[in-house]
């Protein structure tokens, strides 16, 4: 039997699939329908102290892609634009009606350490089972000194974590902005700090368009657009580079992460887990579909951990790290050609003017009584995959191992690496 | 054999008004609708863009398909229209009559992937529509070159050959029989297909070029002869399509009531309005190529009871494609394979039953069976296929015009065996019976009519 429950740095959830803190988890409406559709946990929107913020109309701009809409998505929101109270008092009545599904209080309050004490204080009188501090929002908040401002600054991260640890009983988990050169230094901290767990990535700064009429950047508010942050399909790569860098790091590869960034599919979210994550968090999708989305993720997760006979997230979390490496440390002496089943293939001959055009000229354009024939030259063939990935036929194109004969051999050692290590 | 009970009649049930006034408009309406940009793009984000496309060596025209739906992809319609336009100036045209799933769509890597092609054919018109609207005329005309031709024949390939021609500079005349250019595309093609007058607006988009004169009601071997255009122009092309039906050599063929079905057609291409235009209740129809289906779903759209299509041979082996038939078939046309017509009967000096006789294939070769069937008909049409008709030709005073299976003889670049006279289109021996093949004939003339006397 597949158990998807799991133990988040104390956090019991029934499964590991949160709402990220966001519009989805603005209210107890939204949350609260979440619940009942079966999300485990939600981050409640960020709040901040009042005045609350006020929101521009126009707020989302997104990449539509061959006719695919919300590959990318982008958003000039600030945090909550409701009064302190009003959320707290909903917090504390959703954890009263939900209390074995999570609720977590995103955080951004100016960088004093009354600011967080006094926001901890009130904080802890909902019930929440711990706090998400956002060090992510990558435009408005940061202009006024908070959000990816702090989380540009390792030492302001690890100050923060430690006020916030100070103040409160709660497990803290930091939010980390991807709008850094590497994501280890404010990554390690947060460690420092005392950092209960870490979530990544927030958004990553962007314009997703210009208006060619309007002359400006969408989304556009009176004529005038700003800088926004990205998120959807588009940014997991990014996101899932970042849970590597993490789960490679000594200093972090301990602290319990909270993926976020372009989830849409339990095979996404075992995608991060097998970098290490414990649970997953999601906005776009659930912005894009509805709440519903979570059914086939819980659905096709316990399917297929079933399959792979996993019976907890535990059994397989982490399990990629290993196989995640330098460049200087893969086998220059693998080989691998590119085999086309003739059987499957429907002649658009993609593969071949890409390898002709742009890569190696090794696939042939051939007629045989005026029949198209598309035939890799294997002694070309560089093995780049190239042509795969553009055939538009699923398993069409494989790129099949050769056997070469010749040992591993890594570019510390070879022959054109003029800092080669000496052979022992 | 089902026996249809005789039911005895005053004459032939023939009227018009058949349906409720609405449904006319409705019944000819566009059968496939214009698309809307949201799905011009995600069709047009279909196309893999293929090297050497295979639906480009399928469309006779040769137009750059992928090409084209890329422009359309990144919102350049008008360059996707361009495009079009360029290798095929009827293209508005052949993108709603062009039977595309023997043609591009056909060839589409994606029909052979999953069976389901790219709308070739409909994202053709999204591109050609805005084009065909815009009050002036895209193409520009070359320097002129002093050179005047004859153009006999005002449908797809005469227009095609007359347009190509403008366009390199030459001065063209285009002398038309009927008082309507267009062709079988004004005339002929089944009203869904080009409703709302799209012929006309086609001619005068392409006659916008400037430098084509259009004489209107001005036949060949009646008000000009061939050897007359010789004398007085550079060059002379023969576009005149296929003027002959062929017969069905059986007992009855010239009753009252039995009809060409071209003809009839024709009638219907060009009423002011169809309700006023009479149908029979119960309609046969003898043939088996698209003319037949045409003219089977026509009258059962104007409000005919029972339409049934009877051709001599299995469905695989009509000239209609299986697309087709399956279109007649969802308009409630009774399609009946393996007979063929014996007797037409008349009652009261009017066709009433049309008889038929089984038929099978013996060694090869079709023969009759013996067992025979009748159709009550208030109407008859004969569709069994058009002919060339060469009189106007006067191959008696120009024998060195030759024929071949009985069209006129050309070779690759459209020339027949007479010096200075061209020929393209369904009145040639080359080539399938499509808008399409007589636009690319046309075009193909035009260059060699223009090396000859540039030459
Ligand atoms: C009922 C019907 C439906 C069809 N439907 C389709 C379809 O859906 N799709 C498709 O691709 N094809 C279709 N076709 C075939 C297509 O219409 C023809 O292949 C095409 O029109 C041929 O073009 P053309 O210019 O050679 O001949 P036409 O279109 O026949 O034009 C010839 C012109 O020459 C004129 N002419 C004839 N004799 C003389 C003379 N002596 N002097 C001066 N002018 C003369 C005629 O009046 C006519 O205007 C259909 C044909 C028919 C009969
Ligand atoms: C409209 C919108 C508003 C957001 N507001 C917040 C916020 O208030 N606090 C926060 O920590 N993250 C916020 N985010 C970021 C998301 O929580 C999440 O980190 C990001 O969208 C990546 O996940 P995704 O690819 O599943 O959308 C917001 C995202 C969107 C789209
Ligand atoms: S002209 Fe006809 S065959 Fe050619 S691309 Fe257009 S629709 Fe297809």
């Amino acid at each position: 039997m597949v158990d998807l429950s799991i133990n988040f740095a104390g956090i019991q959830t029934p499964n590991p699939f949160w709402l990220a803190s966001a519009p989805p988890t603005d209210k107890a409406y939204n949350v609260e329908r979440a619940f009942r559709a079966g999300w485990g946990g939600a981050i409640w929107k960020t709040l901040g102290e009042d005045p609350p913020i006020v929101n521009t109309a126009s707020r989302y701009g997104a990449i539509s892609y061959k006719g695919l809409r919300v590959a990318g998505f982008n958003n000039i929101e600030l945090i909550t634009d409701r009064p302190l109270q009003v959320n707290l008092d909903e917090i504390t009545s959703v954890k009263r009606r939900w209390p074995k599904r999570a609720v977590v209080v995103s955080l951004m309050v100016p960088c004093t350490e009354d600011s967080w004490k006094n926001i901890l204080r009130r904080v802890e009188g909902t019930n929440a089972d711990g706090v998400e501090l956002n060090f992510g929002c990558p435009h408005g908040m940061s202009e006024r000194g908070m959000g990816a401002a702090v989380g540009q600054v390792p030492d302001y991260v690890e100050m923060v974590t430690r006020w916030c640890k100070q103040h409160t009983r709660m497990p803290v988990i930091v939010k980390l902005t991807p709008n850094v050169t590497s994501i280890l230094p404010p990554a390690r901290a947060a460690v420092k700090g005392g950092a209960d767990a870490l979530s990544l990535i927030n958004t990553i700064n962007s314009i997703v368009s210009i208006d060619l009429d309007l002359m400006a950047p969408e989304p556009t508010v009176d004529g005038k657009g700003t800088h926004g942050g990205y998120c959807g399909p588009a940014v997991k790569p990014i996101a899932l580079h970042m849970a590597a860098e993490i789960a490679r790091d000594p200093d972090c590869h301990n602290i319990p992460v909270s993926a976020i960034g372009g989830i849409e599919t339990w095979r996404d979210a075992a995608e991060f887990m097998a970098l290490g994550a414990r649970s997953v968090q999601v906005c776009t999708a659930a912005m894009h579909y509805g709440f519903k989305i979570v059914d086939d993720m819980i659905d096709g997760l316990e399917r297929w951990m079933e399959k792979s006979r996993y019976d907890r997230i535990e059994d397989f979390r982490g399990r990629a790290v290993k196989n995640v490496t330098d460049w200087q440390h893969l086998n220059l002496n693998y080989k691998t050609v590119a085999e086309i089943d003739q059987d499957l293939c429907i002649k658009c001959g993609l593969c071949h003017i890409v390898c002709e055009d742009t890569s190696h000229q090794a696939v042939a354009a051939l007629r045989n009584d005026g029949r198209r024939r598309y035939q890799v030259i294997e002694s070309e063939c560089v093995g780049c995959n190239l042509c795969m990935h553009v055939c538009p036929v699923e398993g069409c194109i494989t790129m099949k191992p050769v056997d070469t004969g010749k040992p591993a051999l890594d570019w510390t050692r070879h022959p054109n690496n003029p800092l080669r290590q000496a052979a022992e | 054999m089902t026996q249809t009970p005789e039911i005895k009649h005053e004459g032939p049930d023939i009227v018009s008004g058949r349906l409720a006034a609405s449904r006319y408009a409705e019944n000819f309406a566009d059968i496939h609708p214009p698309l809307a940009r949201e799905q011009a793009l995600v069709e047009a984000n279909r196309c893999y863009f293929c090297y050497d496309a295979p639906c480009i060596e399928a469309c006779p025209t040769g137009i750059d398909i992928p090409g084209f739906i890329k422009k359309i992809a990144t919102d350049n319609v008008a360059g996707a229209g361009m495009r079009i336009l360029e290798a095929n100036i009827f293209g508005g045209a052949c993108a709603r009559v062009c039977p595309t799933e023997i043609l591009c769509e056909g060839a589409c890597v994606r029909a052979a992937q999953e069976g389901d092609p790219i709308a070739i054919g409909r994202l053709q018109r999204y591109a050609t529509d805005p084009i065909l609207a815009r009050a002036s005329h895209p193409f520009a005309r070359g320097a002129p070159t002093g050179k005047r031709i004859a153009v006999v024949g005002g449908g797809p390939a005469g227009l095609s050959c007359a347009h190509r021609l403008a366009q390199l500079g030459h001065q063209v005349a285009v002398f038309e029989a009927r008082p309507r250019l267009g062709g079988l595309n004004e005339y002929g093609v089944a009203e869904y297909k080009v409703p709302d007058r799209f012929a006309r607006r086609e001619v005068d988009f392409i006659l916008g070029i400037g430098g084509i004169e259009a004489h209107a009601n001005q036949a060949l071997g009646r008000d000009v002869s061939l050897a007359q255009l010789r004398q007085d122009y550079d060059a002379v092309f023969l576009g005149m399509g296929l003027a002959g039906v062929k017969a069905l050599e059986c007992e009855g063929e010239s009753l009252p009531g039995v009809a060409n079905a071209v003809d009839y057609i024709a009638q219907l291409r060009s009423a002011e309005d169809l309700a006023r235009l009479p149908v029979g209740r119960r309609v046969v129809v003898i043939g088996g190529g698209n003319t037949a289906i045409d003219i089977a779903v026509q009258t059962r759209r104007l409000g005919a009871d029972e339409v049934t299509l009877v051709y001599r041979r299995g469905p695989e082996m009509m000239g209609a494609t299986s697309h087709e038939q399956e279109f007649a078939q969802v308009n409630g046309v009774t399609i009946r394979h393996w007979a063929k017509p014996i007797r037409l009967r008349a009652e009261a000096g009017h066709v009433a039953a049309a008889e038929f006789e089984t038929t099978r294939i013996e060694e090869g070769k079709l023969v009759g069976t013996g067992a025979a069937f009748s159709l009550p008909a208030d109407m008859v049409f004969k569709a069994i296929g058009q002919s060339f008709i060469a009189d106007p030709l006067e191959t008696d005073r120009l024998d060195a015009l030759e024929l071949r299976h009985g069209k006129i003889e050309v070779d690759d670049q459209f020339r027949t065996t007479v010096r200075g006279v061209w020929a393209g289109g369904d009145c040639v021996a080359r080539g399938l019976d499509l808008t399409v093949e007589a636009v690319e004939q046309g075009k193909r003339a035009a260059h060699s009519i223009d090396a000859a006397l540039k030459g």
